[in-house]
């Protein structure tokens, strides 16, 4: 086994240290289908090269079909893509791109707790798929904004076709997006924040 | 030292059952968020367990739980372990993450889209 020396010990980079005074942090999760472009989002707009956390499920929780009726609980491990904002002195934002497979996403204990909210990635060629996770956010309270990936092949629609078919409040925004360019990547971020906003703001909302 | 030798790469569940001493929560009451940032509060021993030894060191500034795990290459499980020991032993503190609130209040939201103008 080598030795290591010391800049070979787990651990950020020097450029990517946090100010010692980082006295809190706060999150938004980014999903969305395959491919849809969640992580180039987070890697967009992070300060430090998006790094990968993970987390092991058993195949009990996961509730992955067994038919062979195998005894022993599977582990499944799933692993989520996120980068990092530091907003001042005090305040960080960390932003988490789920992975593509949808069921993993509420099993994840804690990610949504506590979450300022989420942008839902969609691709007009597959919008069947973000029905299911636009459902989950409604069902567990999770404020979230409609993000469309502008791909150069999909069709582009009106904002209220999108909206209907995606069974929308009226209130909720849908906004276009590349999430290749780090500023509109950023308006989809300030889009959640100013809507968020408008939350607190009218509290009685249903 | 004997740490200089860990293989970080390998997470096999026999590994994992060994860093945790077979525990598989958090012994103490303290629930960590993804995004709770930790910051050490003195330097490793050379008496703790090279786990310990590597997050105390890379706590040295704050890090959030989540990039704990993504460098150690552990389970976020794994780690909240590992820190419930840390802050047991008053190794390492906890800065809690906000809101808990179920919705963000106005200052909370200002101070995230003035950082975020700046980009
Ligand atoms: N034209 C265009 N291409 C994009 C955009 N966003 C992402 N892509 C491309 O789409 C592909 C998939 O993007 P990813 O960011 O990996 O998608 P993902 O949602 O993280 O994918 P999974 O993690 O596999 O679910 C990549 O080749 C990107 O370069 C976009 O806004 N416009
Ligand atoms: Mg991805």
């Amino acid at each position: 086994m080598d030795f290591r020396s010391s800049d070979t010990l787990p651990g950020p980079r020097s450029e990517d240290i946090l100010p010692s005074t980082a006295a809190a942090a706060v999150k938004v999760v980014i999903v969305g289908g395959f491919g849809v472009g969640k992580t180039t989002l987070v890697g967009s707009v992070s300060e430090i090269r998006p790094l990968s956390t993970e987390e092991t499920m058993t195949q009990a929780g996961v509730g992955v079909d067994d038919v062979h009726g195998v005894e022993q609980k599977a582990a499944t491990t799933v692993a989520m893509d996120f980068g990092r904002i530091t907003l001042n002195e005090q305040l960080v934002l960390y932003l988490f791109g789920t992975p593509g497979q949808q069921r993993f996403w509420f099993l994840w204990n804690g990610l949504f707790d506590g979450a300022l909210g989420a942008v839902v990635m969609v691709d007009t060629r597959r919008l069947e798929v973000s029905f299911d996770v636009i459902g989950r956010l409604e069902e567990r309270g999770v404020p979230f904004v409609v993000a469309i990936n502008t791909f150069p092949e999909a069709p582009s629609y009106p904002t209220e076709e999108l909206r209907s078919a995606l069974d929308l409040p009226g209130n909720v925004p849908i906004v276009n997006c590349d999430a290749r360019a780090r500023t509109s990547s950023r308006d989809v971020l300030m889009t959640l924040m100013r809507y968020l906003h408008s939350l607190t703001a009218t509290p009685e909302h249903t | 030292m004997s740490e200089s030798d860990q293989d970080w790469d390998e997470a096999s569940p026999e590994r994992l059952y060994v860093i945790t001493g077979g525990r598989s929560g958090p012994s103490e009451h303290v629930v960590l968020d993804l995004v709770t940032l930790i910051v050490s509060r003195s330097p490793p021993q050379p008496t703790m367990q090279p786990e310990h030894v590597a997050i105390v060191r890379m706590c040295s500034s704050p890090l959030s739980v989540a990039e704990i795990s993504a460098y150690l290459e552990l389970p976020f499980s794994v780690v909240t372990v590992l820190l419930a020991d840390l802050l047991a032993d008053e190794r390492v503190e906890a800065r809690k993450p906000v809101p808990p609130a179920l919705l963000p209040d106005v200052e909370l939201l200002e101070a995230v889209m003035r950082g975020l103008q700046k980009l």
